[in-house]
This record gives structure tokens, sequence and C-alpha cells, in this order.
């Protein structure tokens, strides 16, 4: 395999320079959509759930959607967006007949996808803290948090986006793994009210662990096993670096 | 100077053979069409010059460095028009300069200045502001030339530069690339426009099922091949076999084609004597890289 360069910034600034001229039209999805959940679930379900682990409910999901909304913004940017910039717009195509090969495309679409999450991350989290719900200088950590779990999801998607036949499949990638982590990697509620088995599957899923990180800086309380959690983060993210790089490469250079 | 050296060039796709054992060397500065019908394998050559596609088998060198080893500097010298669009859709005009640019890691102030120069040069320097989506498809390809040329390349690759243009809109083109020709570009022409090979190459070559099957100056295909003039024969109904045996009889190189025979390397009409041949049938025109490249790879359909 061949390893990406620092040109992957090339198509990083490019993908900025687009979002900045199209973002008002995506602020719906990644701004008031989680700040609607925030609300209605802390308020209002938070309302009869009382305290959860000690704490107000909307301090206990707050952290949750920070780290869910961060995966969202990562993954649709390298499902749907990757996959119409590679196959309908043939932008890679045309950026690899240049300098730049397609590891830095690649490279340059998950460091894209990371700083999504990043933003729709220090969005909330903006918000949040306004409401005074972060308690700990801790919260200062959660955008880099959020950046490094966007280099797992989009890593992640992008690795299925080289192995798809059709954009219909994302439809499957979507209700079979994002919507599931949505809930039943502790954002709602805490593991320990579910089954067992549900309890060993959800420690791996990779938003548990990216939930458990955010929420311990929220909140200024860790455990030992955040460090668990950023092993996990690390590991599955260069694993699904590797296999986007190899398997693009299959991809496109045929 | 060979500046681009194909040799013993094989490519597959699984078991299709798409192309087999190509050799071309493309000179300094001249201008080299390629042609041949669809499916021949014109543009999976390309993507071989430009580390688009690995080879199979072979060896392709450009500008004396091998595309295997030094894939970055090749591409960093050559400029292409690629046959389908792909333009960046969601960048206008200038945008689309200034970003390929950046791709060349040419600096921001020099990026403007040569994206001024290149929209200069094509005819575009009203719409930097434009979106794509209101361009019309000459306009399109003619930024996808300019933007082939933001990295001042030595070798300009086009892929069928003017399908679909209309006719004032292809002999723009057609003058902006003799201008760089002119300047010394060395450019590599696909195309299944006769005209346009005629008009701009220096030499041409066919190329047919994966292979090339000849390569010389235009005029000299032309003579070589099917003599200075072609003279058709439209038979009539129940005339078409004997006439066909006579031809064959004295020898007289002809295709059959759809309605016509084409004969070829016939001086005058006297090859024709005594045929059944209704009068205004027969028509004398002079020949054409078109008829060299129906000779060649056939009068019929290609699927
Ligand atoms: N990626 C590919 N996979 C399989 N076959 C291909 C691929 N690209 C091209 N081919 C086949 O290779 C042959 C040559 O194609 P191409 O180089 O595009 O021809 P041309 O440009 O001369 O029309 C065609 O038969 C085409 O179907
Ligand atoms: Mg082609």
């Amino acid at each position: 395999m061949k390893w990406p360069s620092w040109r992957f910034i090339r198509v990083w600034q490019r993908n900025r320079d687009v979002f900045l001229k199209l973002w008002p039209s995506e602020v719906t999805g990644f701004v008031v959509e989680p700040l609607v959940l925030l609300l209605a679930m802390g308020f209002g379900l938070g309302a009869y759930v009382g305290m959860v682990n000690g704490q107000e409910y909307i301090e206990f999901v707050a952290p949750g959607i920070i780290a869910s909304y961060a995966m969202f913004s990562a993954s649709f940017e390298c499902t749907y967006g990757s996959y119409l910039r590679m196959s309908y717009q043939r932008t890679f195509d045309a950026i690899i007949a240049t300098p730049v090969n397609v590891e830095d495309v690649i490279t340059g679409e998950i460091f894209w996808g990371a700083t999504r999450s990043m933003l729709t991350g220090t969005v909330i989290l903006i918000v949040a803290t306004a409401f005074g719900l972060a308690e700990s200088s801790w919260a200062l950590l959660i955008p880099l948090l959020a950046f490094l779990q966007g280099l797992m999801f989009s890593s992640i998607a992008l690795t299925f986006t080289a192995i798809i036949p059709s954009i219909h499949s994302f439809n499957h990638y979507f209700s079979l793994f994002i919507s599931p982590m949505f809930f039943f990697s502790g954002v709602f509620f805490p593991l320990d009210s579910f089954p067992d088995i549900v309890q060993r599957l959800s420690w791996i899923a990779p938003l548990t662990s990216a939930v458990k990180l955010i929420r311990a800086c929220f909140n200024g309380e860790f455990h030992p096993d955040i460090w668990l959690a950023l092993g996990l983060i690390a590991l599955i993210t260069l694993v699904f670096f590797v296999a986007s790089l190899v398997l693009m490469r299959r991809k496109l250079i045929v | 100077m060979a500046v681009i050296s194909i040799s013993n060039v094989v490519k597959k796709y699984k078991d299709f053979v798409a192309l087999n054992g190509v050799n071309l060397e493309i000179k300094q500065g001249e201008c080299l069409g390629l042609l041949g019908p669809n499916g021949a394998g014109k543009t999976t050559l390309i993507r071989m010059i430009t580390g688009s596609s690995p080879l199979t088998e072979g060896e392709v060198s450009v500008g004396g460095m091998d595309i295997k080893t030094s894939e970055r500097q090749i591409k960093a010298l050559i400029g292409i028009v690629p046959q389908l669009d792909n333009l960046d859709p969601d960048l206008n005009v200038i945008g689309n300069l200034l970003t390929f640019s950046r791709y060349f890691n040419i600096p921001h102030k020099e990026a403007k200045k040569r994206s001024t120069e290149v929209l200069q040069l094509v005819g575009l320097e009203n719409r930097p502001k434009s979106n794509l989506g209101e361009l019309s498809g000459g306009m399109k390809r003619r930024l996808m030339i300019a933007r082939g040329l933001i990295n001042r390349p030595r070798i300009l690759i086009l892929d069928e530069p003017t399908v679909g243009l209309d006719p004032q809109a292809k002999h723009l083109v057609w003058h902006k690339l003799r201008e760089l020709r002119n300047s010394g570009v060395t450019l590599v022409l696909c195309t299944q426009v006769m005209e346009e090979a005629a008009e701009l190459a220096d030499r041409v070559a066919i190329m047919d099922k994966g292979s090339i099957i000849c390569l010389a100056p235009p005029a000299e295909l032309v003579v070589q091949n099917v003599g200075r003039t072609v003279w058709e024969i439209e038979p009539e109904d129940g005339h078409r076999e004997p006439i066909i045996k006579a031809l064959e009889q004295r020898r007289v190189e002809f295709d059959e084609g759809p309605g016509k025979i084409t004969t070829y390397h016939v001086n005058d009409a006297d090859a024709f004597k005594g045929l059944a041949i209704a009068t205004g049938k027969l028509k004398q025109r002079p020949a054409t890289l078109e008829d060299v490249f129906l000779k060649l790879t056939g009068r019929a359909l290609i699927e």
C-alpha cells in the first residue's frame, strides 16, 4: 500500500471552500436538529426521568448528543458526500490526475469529515455551556475529542463507500449501523439498564467509546475505562484508515 | 527526441485485453492524433500515460521518467483534458481554476495570475464568477482546456475535446490548440473526428482493438492507403454482385459500405469501363483521412 502525503491538505481545503459557500443549507441538520433534541429530551423527558447517575437528565444527555451528532456529521460527509464527489461529479478522478494521489484524496476527505464532527460538536457544546450544563473546564477538550471520533467515523464510512455497488446501499449503513448505535451506546440511557448481551455488544460499538470520553470531559468525572475507550478509538481508526486507503486505490485505479 | 515513450504496453481488465502490445514514441513539440473507433483503447492508452491506471505489462516513460516510479513528477508535467466532464460543480469558474492550482501547489498569487491568463486564452475572461450550471457545453469544454493548462504543462493530452460542440466552438478550440502547438507544447489528441486530426496533427496513429495499426503524417496515410482519389459506386438492385465480381477480376481495391462500393488507388474512370453502372451513380472525390480510417478499421458498424 501507499501512504498519503501532506498534499491531503489540498483536498481538505477544497471541501472547506465548498462548505463555506454552501453551509447555510446544512445548518438545519447539524445545528438545529441536535439542539431541538437536546431541549426536548433534556427538559421534556428529563422532567419524568429525574436524576440519572446523580445528575440532571439534561446534563447526562447533552454530551451524548454532542458525540452522536459528531458521528452523524462525519458519517454523512464521508458516505453520501464522498460518494457524490467520487461517482457523480468525478471530482476524485480530476484530482488524481494532478500530483495529488488517491491516498491524499482519501485522507483529505477523512480529515474534512473529522472537521465537520468538530464543528458540530463545538456548536452544541457552546449552546450547552450557555445553558450552564457543562461544569468542568475539561470540556474545552471536547472539540478535540469530536475531531478524533470524526477521524474514526470518517474512516469507517469511506471504507464502506469504497465497497458498495450503489448509493442506495447507504440505507443499510445508516439503519443497521449508525442508528442502532445512536440508541445503544449510552447516549440516552446508561448502559447498565440494558440486558447483558446488549451491554457487551455496546461496549465495542465505536460510538460508546466516544460518548464515554466526551461525557467524562463534560462532567469532569473520569473513570479508568476512558483509557480503554481512547485506545479503542485509536485502534478502530487505524484499521479503517488503512482499509479505506487500500480499498479506494483498488476501486479508483483500475 | 521522444518526450513520451510507450513500449510493449499491454493492459488487461480482468480477462479482456484493452491494449495489446502498444509501441509509440511521441516527439517533443509535435501534435500526435490518436484515432480509433469506440472501444479501440484510446482512453485506456491515455490513462497509462497519466498514471491513472496501472500497466499490466510494458513500460511508459514521460520526459525520461518511468511512470511506475515517478508518477507524481510526471503528473506535474502533464495537462489533461478528459473525455468526460469532471469540472467541480460545487465551485464557480475561477474557483475551479484556483482550486486546481492548489493541487499543483501553485502559490495563490501566481494562481490568480495564471487563471486570468488561461481564461483569456480560451475566451472566457468575462465569466470568472459564473456557476458551472450557467455555462454551455462549449464553454465547459473550454474551461476544461483552461484547467488543463493551469500548470503550464509541457504536454497536453486531450481526449475527444470537441465532442458535442457546435461548429463555431469547435473551430475556436482548434484555433487555440494550434496556438498551443505553435508555442511548443506537445499535444496528444484523441479523437474520432477525422477533420480534427487532419487539421491539427503532425502525425496520426490509428488504433483498432487495442493495437496501433498505422502511424504517419495524415497526408501520407491517405496517399499510401487509399490513393489521392476515391470513386464511389452506387449499384442498382441486382447489379451489385456482378460489379463486385468484375472489380475483383480487375484487381481493383474496394470496400463495401452501406449502399455504396468505395474503390481505392484508382486514377481514372477507365477502371470501370463496361460495368453496369447507371449514369450519375459513379462519383469521384478527393480521398480523406476518413477513407483511410474506414478502410483500416472496417466500414461495418462496431458495437
Ligand atoms: N475500467 C474498465 N473495466 C473493464 N473494461 C474497460 C474499462 N475501461 C475500458 N474498458 C474496455 O476497454 C476497451 C477500450 O476502452 P477505451 O480505452 O475507453 O476505448 P476508446 O477510448 O478508444 O473508445 C473497451 O472495450 C472498454 O469497454
Ligand atoms: Mg475514449
